[in-house]
Order: structure tokens, then sequence, then C-alpha cells
């Protein structure tokens, strides 16, 4: 990741006539070569934001710097150099992959010859090669996701904002996507902006996430950085052990311990000051049980949005 | 205020040619072409075969097979009068709003291009696939004519004929972008094809109706004033626009659209030709009319899109 500041979004407002603000004073900054996720229920405010971002909606208050340009004012700078994958992906479906990306791809001014080298590079790395001749029609939700992210790759932008990606797609697809994501930073050197209302699915890919809700961005940094913010620098450590006896009280009565809950009949979680979990094996084994797990356990990415969203005084929706 | 930044034309040429490859595919414009020729050719034979027995008699020879009609086929002109405001709606209705329901609005927008390229484009693409459309049908006339008649079109049947084709190209950008205007406002293609049309019956069928009885409640009375009023309230609409200006065109005699008195009459030599400017000029007002309408409607669907929500 470099040092460089590439997208700064300083007291960002959308209010809308009726009085509606779908996105309220938000500041944020993005650096070169990261993965950003802004992350939120539906209906907080991300796509607006991205769509602000893009020049494609007018702010009420507030400035967007994109690599030194105002998307409002110089939107063809801006275009030229981001790429936007939008959450409801559509591509005319008469034409072919290959012609679709032909379409776009002729805006950039690029000639013939290096349109045809892209779309085939891109559509290689997106595993859509045998397909590039088949209408779109014919393609699953995956594949024109996989299509959106070639459209990308031919666009060769320096900023990759993608909205939603992840959306209608299965388990399995979302891991294999979320990898073709960070693929975009890793061999294409991208920066990529993400909006996800799939918590724990993105947090893998991000480095750093930005959580939204109603408008505003209420929280963001890396995920460690918003379980310290959250939850300070307490420790969750996981016990599972059989025997005769309850360990509840044991448990509770150990050092440092803050809270145990229950998850199961011999499984707990334990909240702490500090790492004893070599105390709890002692204590758990004097009291004659068996330990079959011991583990740290790191705050998700869900329970750090729980907790912002309790704390900025939001009532849960 | 700020300038725009590079060319504001930026991402046109794309659009356009993207455009007009679509409409050269599209069953939609085949069918609608068949439709013309077959229906255009019908009038154009049946008037072929009544005018083989004038040759000779008459100079417009080549224009008189775009007007003259035989029970109970209709002529050429009233096919086209018919079909071109058809062709320009089914191009036009679902131009905007079909890019709403296959979202692919805000990933074409991204593209370093104004959002108002796309407008421009796409009536630019509709505009050139009419073009070639009625310029081939304008060619297969003149082809004809001389097929069936034997007799060459002078430079001023071709003149008029040019002409014929301007208006007819003016009459179907027209209802082109009155098509478009309502793929802007409303999402569904249904809903807006059908309000396009609504809006073609109403001035083909109904408007006529209605100018009258406007006219004959404004005239208070005065026969003079309501026969005036009557002729100024039906030009308000573009079928009749283009009826009254197709016909000064095509019909050299004509000369007058207005109401005459016969005082006016007087000196006149009836059914002498009028030269190609003087029907050009006694057409101009018509010209400007719907030039003002193609400005005025294009500048209401700019305002439109420019104000759309690009969220699906």
């Amino acid at each position: 990741m470099g040092n460089d500041t590439v997208v700064r979004v300083s007291h960002l407002t959308k209010q809308y006539r009726k009085g509606v603000r779908a996105v309220d004073d938000i500041s944020f900054s993005l650096q070169e070569g990261e993965i950003f996720g802004l992350l939120g229920p539906n209906g907080s405010g991300k796509t607006t934001t991205i769509l602000m971002l893009l020049g494609l909606l007018e702010s009420t208050h507030g400035n967007v710097d994109i690599l030194g340009f105002d998307p409002f004012r110089t939107p063809l700078a801006v275009k030229r150099q981001v790429g936007y994958m939008p959450d409801t992906i559509g591509f005319y479906e008469y034409m072919s992959a290959y012609e679709n990306l032909d379409y776009t791809a002729r805006f950039l001014g690029l000639d013939g010859e290096q349109r045809n080298q892209r779309i085939i590079k891109a559509l290689e790395k997106m595993r859509l090669s045998n397909r590039m001749h088949d209408k779109v029609r014919t393609f699953s939700h995956g594949m024109k996701r996989r299509l959106g992210l070639a459209e990308l790759l031919v666009k060769q932008p320096r900023i990759a904002i993608l909205d939603e990606p992840t959306q209608g797609l299965d388990p399995q697809s979302i891991t294999e996507f979320l990898s073709l994501i960070a693929s975009l930073r890793e061999s294409e050197g991208m920066t990529v902006l993400l909006s996800s209302h799939q918590l724990e699915e993105v947090q893998s890919v991000c480095d750093r996430v930005g959580l939204f809700s109603r408008g505003k961005l209420i929280s963001f940094g890396t995920v460690a950085q918003l379980s310290q913010e959250h939850f300070g620098n307490n420790v969750m450590i996981m016990l599972q052990a059989e025997g005769e006896s309850d360990l509840l009280p044991l448990l509770k009565r150990q050092k440092s311990v803050l809270s145990v809950g229950r998850e199961g009949a011999d499984r707990f979680l334990i909240t702490s000051e500090q790492d004893i979990r070599a105390g709890l094996a002692q204590a758990v084994l004097q009291a004659g049980c068996n330990l079959s797990a011991l583990e740290l356990r790191h705050h998700s990415l869900n329970e750090i949005y729980q907790q912002a969203f309790k704390e900025a005084g939001y009532e849960q929706t | 205020m700020n300038k725009r930044e590079g060319s504001a034309l930026t991402g046109l040429k794309v659009v356009w040619l993207k455009e007009l490859q679509d409409y050269a595919g599209n069953i939609r414009m085949v069918v609608l072409m068949v439709l013309i020729i077959l229906t255009a050719g019908a009038s154009m034979y049946v008037a072929a075969q009544t005018l083989r027995t004038y040759v000779g008699e008459d100079s417009f020879m080549l224009l008189n097979l775009f007007t003259i009609s035989q029970n109970p086929i209709p002529s050429f002109l009233s096919f086209i009068s018919f079909l071109v405001p058809l062709t320009g709606i089914a191009l036009g209705f679902d131009a905007i709003n079909s890019e709403f329901q296959n979202r692919t609005l805000g990933r074409i927008l991204s593209q370093p291009m104004y959002r108002d390229v796309l407008l421009f484009g796409k009536a630019l693409g509709a505009l050139s696939a009419m073009a070639i459309v009625l310029l081939a049908l304008w060619l297969l006339v003149i082809g004809c004519a001389m097929f069936f008649l034997g007799v060459p079109p002078s430079s001023e049947q071709i003149a008029r004929a040019l002409a014929f084709y301007g208006i007819t190209l003016l009459s179907a950008l027209l209802w082109y972008l009155v098509g478009m205007g309502a793929s802007i406002i409303f999402r569904q293609s249904a809903v807006s094809a059908l309000m396009a049309l609504a809006l073609w019956l109403f001035f083909m069928i109904f408007w006529p109706m209605i100018s009258q009885l406007l006219a004959y409640a404004m005239g208070g009375g005065d026969s003079f004033r309501t026969a005036r009023l009557g002729v100024v309230l039906g030009r308000v609409s573009p079928y009749q626009l283009f009826l009254e200006s197709s016909l000064a065109i095509l019909n050299p005699s004509t000369r007058s659209l207005g109401v005459v008195l016969f005082s006016q009459l007087e000196g006149a030599i009836m059914g002498n030709a009028l030269p190609f400017g003087q029907s050009m000029l006694l057409i101009w007002p018509h010209l400007t009319a719907f030039l003002a309408s193609i400005i005025m409607l294009f500048t209401l669907s700019y305002i439109l899109f420019q104000r759309k929500e690009i969220r699906m």
C-alpha cells in the first residue's frame, strides 16, 4: 500500500428535496493500492456516495478529490482513471461478451488492435475466453459479474469502484470473486473501493473499512483498529471442555476475567483484560475436566458494527 | 461559470455508431421497413399504371406518383404520413428506459463522456437510420418511375422530391423525439410506447375535430375568422404540418395553404405550376414550425434526462 492519497472526501453531503439526507457529512480518504470497504446495510448511503465520487450525482455540500480532480467539474478526467462496476450490473444482452467490452473500450480512444489485446487478456483472466462470442443473455449472474471485472481490466483504471460486488452470488462464487477482486490490487496495482452489506464476506479482502449507517460514516479504520476502538484491549477466548462439574463459576473466578458467556453445554466465551489461556487451561484440568478447545477469538466485523451502531446512539433496525 | 473540460462531444461517435448498428439489425426496424416498402410499393404500382396513360401530358409525372391514389389503395403520401410517425415512435419509445431496464446506464455513463452525449448519440443514430431507409425508399420511387413511365425526371422534380424527403425526415425525427421523451419520463417501455402512440393518435384523429370545434367557439360567428382559426389551430398537429407541406411541394399548382378569398383569386392563372422556390416559400412557416418543435422536444428531453437519477 502506497502513501499517496488518491481519494479524499470531506464533509460530503447529499440532501434531497424532501429534506432526506442520504449522505450526511462524511469524510474519509483512500491510500494508493489499498482495498477499502464501505460497509453497511441497504439504504445506508453507500451507492449515493459512490455516485457522487463518480460525478454522476451532484453533492449538496462537501468536496471530493479523485487523483487531484473534482468529479463534478472535471468528470472526464475522473472517468478516465476510475472504473465502476454498479450493484445491478447489466450488459447489452443481444451483444456478445466481446462486443460489450469492445463498445466500452471505444470510449477510451484505443485503436482496434489495442482494444482486441486488452479484451482477450481480460476475458482470459476472468476465465471467460471460451464464451467471448456468446450472447450475454446466455450468461449466469456470476459470469456477468466476472464480465464486469473484465471491463475494469480492459479500462485499466487507477481506481476501481465496486458497488455490492458479491450481491446475488452463491457462497462458493463469493470466495472466488473476492480473490479476483484482491488480484486487481496484486497484479494490476489498482486501488479498490468496494461497498457491501455482507460484512463478514468482504472483511477478508479489505485493508480498511468504513462503517455506514443512515448516511453517516460512523467508524472507519482497519478491523483491528475498529475492534480496539469499540471493544478496547479486551481479549475474547473460546473454551470447550467436558466434565462432571459446571465450569461457569470456576471460569468467572479467574483473574482478569470480565465476563463469561455460554455458547453451548460445554462451550464458553470468556472476555478478559489479557490473554489468560494458560491459566484457564490449568484451572480446567485441575477441576478434572477434559479440555478439547482453547483459542483466541477476534471480534467479527458484524459485532463491531453492532457495537458502533449502539455507540452512535442508533436503535437496531 | 465553469467551462466544460475537453470536448463536449467526446464519445459521440461511439454511441452514434453503436445505435446505428443496433437499428440495422433490429427486427422492429426490419418489420416496419417491410411494411413501408410493401404498402408504398402497392400504391406506387397503382399510381404508375394510372399515369401511364397520361405520359407526355403532364410535366410533373414523377411527383404525381407520390400523390395519386386509386380506390381502394391510398396514395404513397397517405401511407408515408401514417407509417413514418410510427417508425419514429417505434425507434424512440425505449431509447432511454431500456438502458434502465437492462441496467446498463450507470456502467455506460461511468465511461469518459458527458451524460448528454448518450442522448445526442441515440438521436443521431436514429436519424441516420431513418435517413438511410427513407433515402433508399426515395431512390426506389425514382427508379420505379423511370422504369414504369420511361420518362427521366426533370431537375425541378428531383428538387421537389428531395424537399419531400427532407420533410419526411423532419417528421420522422419529431416523432422519434416524442418517443424518446416518453422513454425518459416513463420507466416501463410499454407505458412510454402507449403514451407516444396516444399522442400520435390524438394529433392524427382527434385534434382536427377539436381544432374545428375550438375555431367555431372562438370565431364568434364570423365565418372567415372561424375558417382562419381552424387552419391555424389545425397546424398545431405535426400530422397536419406534414400533410400540408408535402402537398405543397409535391403538387406545384398549390398556390396557398390558407383560406383564400375570391377577391384574392382575381387575375390568378389557375392550375399553373409555381416555381420550386415559391413552393418552398409557401411551406417555409411549416418547416420553421417543424424545426422549432424538434428543438423544443429535444431540449425538453435533455432537461429531463439531465435531472434523472442514474440509480436503477
